[in-house]
């Protein structure tokens, strides 16, 4: 769908400037409120009783003495959830434990009580007999025909025989003859790559606050990417029609991903319902990593054929993932998007989706894309120094472009990889000299980017004050930008507008905050919503004048005569307009309810100095630049932020996060002590390089950017690295005893 | 669950004796992680805070006498200490972040009794002692004789720590704390060395105290190692033999911090690179 | 079970709450009192969202009993705007969009306002390692330290 072109080339007034966003008042003094600020009156405390066993059936549950206990209102147990449609099914049984537990930590009981105290002692008077199971963390072990079976009958056709049931599916994409290519090559690399788990690690856990009255009717107040979703899968659970439950988010401490998902929430409901009482539910942070929704630990397979200039003449990966407990892990998209930046005539990728006795995995910003890109973009720079070659040229040489069919199907329209490309290269951080024991390396991402179930309803006041209703939480700065793309609309002020993120009794649905989509589709939405508003703010111009609708057009905040012959008539603001709406017809708005299609994928290359501390294996980042594509960066700074957080988060998923399961299947580092996400000291500044290249399919040719700067720092890192090394890395994460045992030329890194 | 604050010592030792479960509070770094996470149920807090002297530095006999909720910070910020004993300080002071050291204490951080407490090698490398509250009266004990065990220290039921002296410092002496972690800031030390060392006037060592924590199940003193270098110029022979020395010494585990192996190899590169710091203090030189 | 009965200053006010003995500060601050600015991120003292200052020295308020706040001065992120003033430093991190999310922000600014009350002139890797015990998993970080060291400016060239 080609939208106006002339948009995107006029010069915008308040896009692409820096406001201040206006929720940030409340966020700088403490006023925001978030998932566990909210109270009610007589409200309860919620807690969780959780397995301490990494597999086991659940054989006998006896609540009777915690039921017992004064000051307990509510006991819950799977056996007060019926039964629900097959989509949920998954997800009720990951909130409340049914025949088995699947990990350590997975829910089998919940109170809510008086205080907090009495929680406590209400979860240690629960009684649980399990039937202890062998279980499986490990992705590659999990598939042995002999290893511990979560699932009967999970396994889909697409699997062929000889594979544990724990295999859920296999998936293939690509072009071209995989057998042939690598005939041409002048050399083949072919390694094995793995990853560990990560979490998405937002600093808010988790948190609820329910509400049921005895008409069944019920409110959530909740932290989430998505109150839609949030209200849709808790009906289903709770087998309430949607409109009986009324979901409000609270602003969000962190999502990424992890919180696109319910946990606690269809739990909150229940025992409010039984309580009769509002019930707070709060994870703590040991809660938050033992059983939400972490990434997949990877195992894959590349093979890179390369000829002497640099030319790819096949590349290969297979992918296999653990998605935790249940089926669904990110593999196809990590299998779809990890040759996506090149253009390849014989390309192919496989997917395994897997499951083992770990938390089920929630998306991480671009998921399964960065355990990808790890892999193939760090065989090809192998390839290309074997060579001799410069990763920018072979990557220049062998990137897609308009008109490239992608490794996953579709063919590209106009696309920003080479520009970012281009501008790595001529960056004065590519031609900086480098000191001893430090190495530099670069890498490509991408992502797809989505659209989905959008409205935004814009409405005025008497006063001329906008305001514009959308449903998507705002985790990044988004109201701001949607503020921007109003008032860039309707010709007006920036402080004359204001976002807000309406419940979900104000709007029918809207896709959660996710896929990078809601600058793109909100600001779509709200585009659209503004013109259908100006179009009826220029039908009260026209009443008022007496001249036909069709001769009255809207410039600068004002409807005017369209041309000399409409009549001289001196232009009416939005603010005159808005004076008069109730005498010529009634209040004035607009909306817009979409499933928003052309969302324009998101290229990046990252460049990345390290310094390696050959005693101790220690890795230190010196420098890092971001080059991303965003279409149109609406608000710079957000996009700035973006790309670092981004950047951020790869390079402590590069250097130090990782779960750590002991043998017995129990999370070692459920903590912020051992799972180590980066601090401020272990960081340089994060460069940042603007590219535009519109993307047809918006307005203004807004790209998603939050989720693609994700994608290269792990390779780009492990390519700086094993450079500084003079060893190729191939295990994530890279802590310092790895790359000691590498440098010591001890096992394989 | 009670909280006392008692402002005498008498009371704080009675209060401690006459109680079981009772839990001594100065700086909580430790102890209200393990109250959140229900590792202990305590009876009691007595919150030593607002005894007499227990937030005070004194000099004492040329060394400082440290009272036991002093922190680390006010450890950082008192020039004396600074000066005399920056191993020790700046040991104290990579206990976590700056807010945990706006209240963690060496006292608290000894009594933790973690093999990987960063305040304690240094100590014992100064030769470190503290001064016990109980029911019989005072009693003095070498810092490396409190912890018995991870989790378990020396002192009997009814006392604690009320203070921690540290010797003159003499003259052409420095010390140094250094720890391996893999971030650069707020995690557990993967390997501790501290080591306080005195050159004569051609830079020889006469004197020195090596210190290796978290590589066993206590803090050790490693005397091979201080041998290693006594009466040596600190080259690259000496260092290399401090390094063996104190690899051989280390008895490390494989845990989610560290390998054997690796904690092995990294006390030999904190030995070598916490003497020559010690020893360019010792000389007056800046780091 | 009786509960405590506790004085002390909070933001400059003089305040009195009952608490049980094993509330911590942060739990009195955020459910008795009603001061739900300062956060709970990891409850073990990893996060730094729950910093305060009490008698002027930066803690983490989950690691410090209620009971302890007797006769101190407490000052939490409500209280570093005066009136409808900001303090340069919110003042400056809303400009230079130094906060996403926005949850790690209050700890932040009342451990990056403990900073310049004692170095006014801290370098760039000052900044970092004060900050080491704030978490933020939005930002990366690099607009939070730029906005300390350009309100660190502002405030020397004002004095």
């Amino acid at each position: 769908m080609a939208l106006d072109d002339t948009k995107k080339t006029r010069e915008f007034k308040v896009v692409g400037t820096r406001p201040d966003r206006p929720d940030g008042i409340d966020k700088v003094t403490g006023r925001a409120r978030f998932g566990a600020d909210m109270v009610a009156p007589g409200m309860l405390t919620g807690r969780i009783l959780r397995s301490p066993h990494a597999h086991a059936r659940i054989v006998r549950i006896d609540t009777s003495k915690a039921e017992a206990l004064s000051g307990v209102k509510a006991v819950v147990t799977r056996a007060d959830f019926g039964e629900v449609p097959e989509d949920v099914a998954d997800v009720l049984d990951n909130c409340m434990a049914g025949d088995k537990a699947l990990y350590d930590g997975h829910a089998v009981a919940a109170v809510a009580a008086s205080s907090p105290a009495v929680a406590r002692k209400a979860l240690k008077l629960i009684e649980v007999e399990y039937e202890v199971l062998p279980h499986v963390t490990d992705v590659d072990a999990a598939i042995k025909p002999d290893a511990p079976v979560l699932h009967e009958g999970r396994q889909q056709e697409t699997v062929p025989e000889g594979l544990s049931q724990n295999v859920i599916a296999r998936s293939e994409f690509g072009h071209g003859d995989i057998e042939a290519g690598l005939k041409q090559a002048d050399r083949v690399v072919g390694r094995t790559y793995r990853t560990a788990a990560t979490h998405q690690g937002y600093i808010e856990p988790h948190a609820c606050l329910a509400t049921m009255g005895s008409d069944g009717r019920a409110d959530l107040w909740v932290c989430t990417q998505g109150h839609y979703m949030v209200r849709n899968t808790c009906a289903a659970i709770l087998g309430m029609e949607q409109g009986q439950l009324r979901v409000t988010a609270s602003e969000i401490g962190g999502g990424f991903g992890g919180k696109t998902v319910v946990f606690l929430e269809p739990v909150a409901l229940m025992l409010a319902k039984k309580a009769g009482r509002p019930v707070k539910m709060v994870m703590s942070r040991s809660e938050v990593l033992r059983a939400t929704g972490p990434t997949s630990s990877t195992s894959i397979d590349v093979k890179i054929g390369m000829t002497k200039d640099g030319r790819i003449t096949a590349g290969f990966a297979e992918l296999r993932y653990q998605g935790g407990a249940y089926p669904g892990s990110p593999v196809d998209m990590g299998a779809m998007s990890g040759f996506a930046p090149y253009d390849l005539e014989n390309v192919k990728t496989v997917g395994w989706d897997v499951v083992a006795n770990r938390p089920k995995a929630a998306a991480y910003r671009a998921p399964g894309a960065p355990m990808a890109a790890f892999a193939i973009e760090s065989a090809i720079d192998e390839a290309a120094k074997g060579f001799g070659l410069d990763p920018l040229e072979v990557r220049l040489m062998n990137g897609a472009d308009e008109g490239t069919k992608a490794s996953y199907g579709p063919t590209y329209p106009a696309i920003g990889l080479k520009a970012t490309l281009e501008a790595a290269k001529s960056h004065p951080h590519w031609s900086a000299p480098l000191g001893e024991n430090q190495g530099r390396g670069v890498a490509c991402g991408f992502w797809f980017n989505f659209g989905g179930d959008t409205c935004v309803s814009l409405n005025i006041t008497p006063d001329g004050t906008v305001t514009v209703s959308e449903g998507n939480p705002d985790i990044g700065g988004s109201r701001a930008s949607m503020t921007m793309m109003a008032a860039e609309e309707l010709g007006i002020p920036y402080d004359q507008v204001r976002t807000i993120i309406a419940d979900t009794g104000s709007l029918g649905q809207n896709e959660v905050t996710d896929g990078s989509r809601v600058t793109f589709a909100v600001g779509l939405a709200t585009i659209k919503a503004a013109e259908a508003a100006k179009t009826e703010m220029c039908r009260r111009a026209a009443m008022v004048w007496g001249i036909d609708e069709e001769a009255v057009e809207w410039e600068d905040g004002a409807a005017r005569p369209a041309g000399p012959n409409a009549g001289k008539f001196p232009p009416m603001t939005l603010k005159e307009i808005a004076a008069i709406a109730s005498n010529t017809g009634g209040p004035i708005a607009g909306h817009h309810e979409v499933n928003a299609e052309g969302a324009g994928v998101s290229f990046a290359t990252h460049m990345v100095d390290v310094e390696l501390d050959r005693d101790t294996g220690s890795t230190k980042i010196l420098r890092y630049t971001v080059f991303q594509d965003a279409g149109k960066a609406v608000h710079p700074s957000y996009v700035e932020g973006q790309f670092q957080g981004g950047a951020v988060q790869g390079i402590g998923w590069a250097l130090n996060e990782e779960y750590i399961y002991g043998d017995d299947g129990i999370l070692q580092n459920a903590g912020f002590l051992d799972y180590r996400i980066p601090v401020a000291s272990d960081l340089p500044m994060i460069d940042t390089v603007i590219l535009e290249i519109p993307n047809p399919g918006h307005p203004y040719g807004v790209r998603g950017v939050g989720e693609t700067s994700i994608v290269p720092p792990l390779a780009a890192i492990a390519n700086a690295v094993s450079e500084a090394a003079g060893v190729r890395m191939t295990q994530l994460p890279m802590s310092p005893p790895r790359v000691l045992a590498g440098l010591q030329g001890k096992a394989s890194a | 669950m009670r909280y006392e604050a008692p402002r005498r010592l008498e009371d704080a030792v009675s209060l401690l004796a006459g109680q079981d479960g009772a839990h001594v509070l100065a700086g909580g770094t430790d102890l209200l992680v393990k109250l959140r996470s229900e590792m202990i149920e305590p009876e009691m807090i007595v919150d030593i805070k607002r005894i007499e002297g227990m937030r005070e530095i004194a000099a004492e006999d040329g060394g400082w006498r440290i009272g036991a909720a002093v922190s680390g910070a006010e450890m950082g910020e008192h020039a004396g200490l600074v000066a005399d004993w920056p191993g020790v300080v700046e040991a104290a002071g990579l206990i976590g972040s700056t807010q945990i050291q706006g209240r963690a204490t060496l006292a608290g951080n000894l009594c933790n009794a973690s093999p990987a407490a960063d305040s304690v090698p240094a100590m014992v490398a100064a030769g470190a002692r503290v001064r016990i509250a109980g029911p019989n009266g005072m009693r003095d004990l070498d810092v490396i004789d409190v912890p018995q065990k991870p989790g378990k220290t020396a002192l009997e039921r009814g006392e604690f720590i009320a203070s921690v002296w540290l010797p003159a410092r003499g003259e052409r002496s420095g010390d140094c704390y250094l720890r391996f972690i893999p971030r650069t800031e707020m995690d557990i030390a993967v390997v501790g060395c501290g080591i306080s060392l005195s050159l004569d006037a051609g830079d020889r060592v006469t004197a020195a105290r090596v210190s290796l924590g978290a590589v066993g199940p206590k803090v050790m003193l490693v005397e091979e190692a201080a041998e290693a270098i006594t009466r040596r110029v600190l080259d690259e022979a000496a260092l290399s033999d401090l390094a063996a020395a104190c690899s051989a010494a280390a008895t490390p585990i494989d845990d989610k911090r560290g390998t054997i192996d690796f904690r092995r190899h990294v006390a030999g590169v904190l030995a070598r690179r916490a003497a020559v710091i010690a020893a360019k203090r010792a000389k007056g030189e800046t780091a | 079970m009786s509960q405590l009965h506790v004085t002390t200053k909070i933001n400059g006010d003089e305040t009195e709450f009952l608490c049980e003995a094993e509330d911590t500060l942060l739990d009195v601050l955020r459910d008795r009192l009603g001061l739900t600015g300062t956060k709970e991120g990891c409850g073990t003292g990893d996060c730094g969202a729950c910093s305060v200052a009490v008698d002027g020295r930066l803690v983490c308020s989950c690691l410090m009993l209620g009971a302890e706040a007797e006769g101190r001065d407490i000052a939490t992120i409500e209280g570093m705007a005066t009136g409808d003033q900001l303090h340069p430093l919110q003042q400056k991190f809303i400009e230079m969009a130094a906060l996403q999310c926005g949850i790690c922000t209050p700890g932040i600014l009342v451990a990056a306002q403990s900073l310049l009350e004692r170095n006014p002139d801290p370098s760039e890797e000052e900044v970092r390692y004060w900050l080491a015990g704030n978490l933020c998993r939005c930002t990366g970080y690099d607009k939070i330290i730029r906005a300390v060291m350009e309100t660190a400016a502002d405030m020397r060239r004002a004095s």
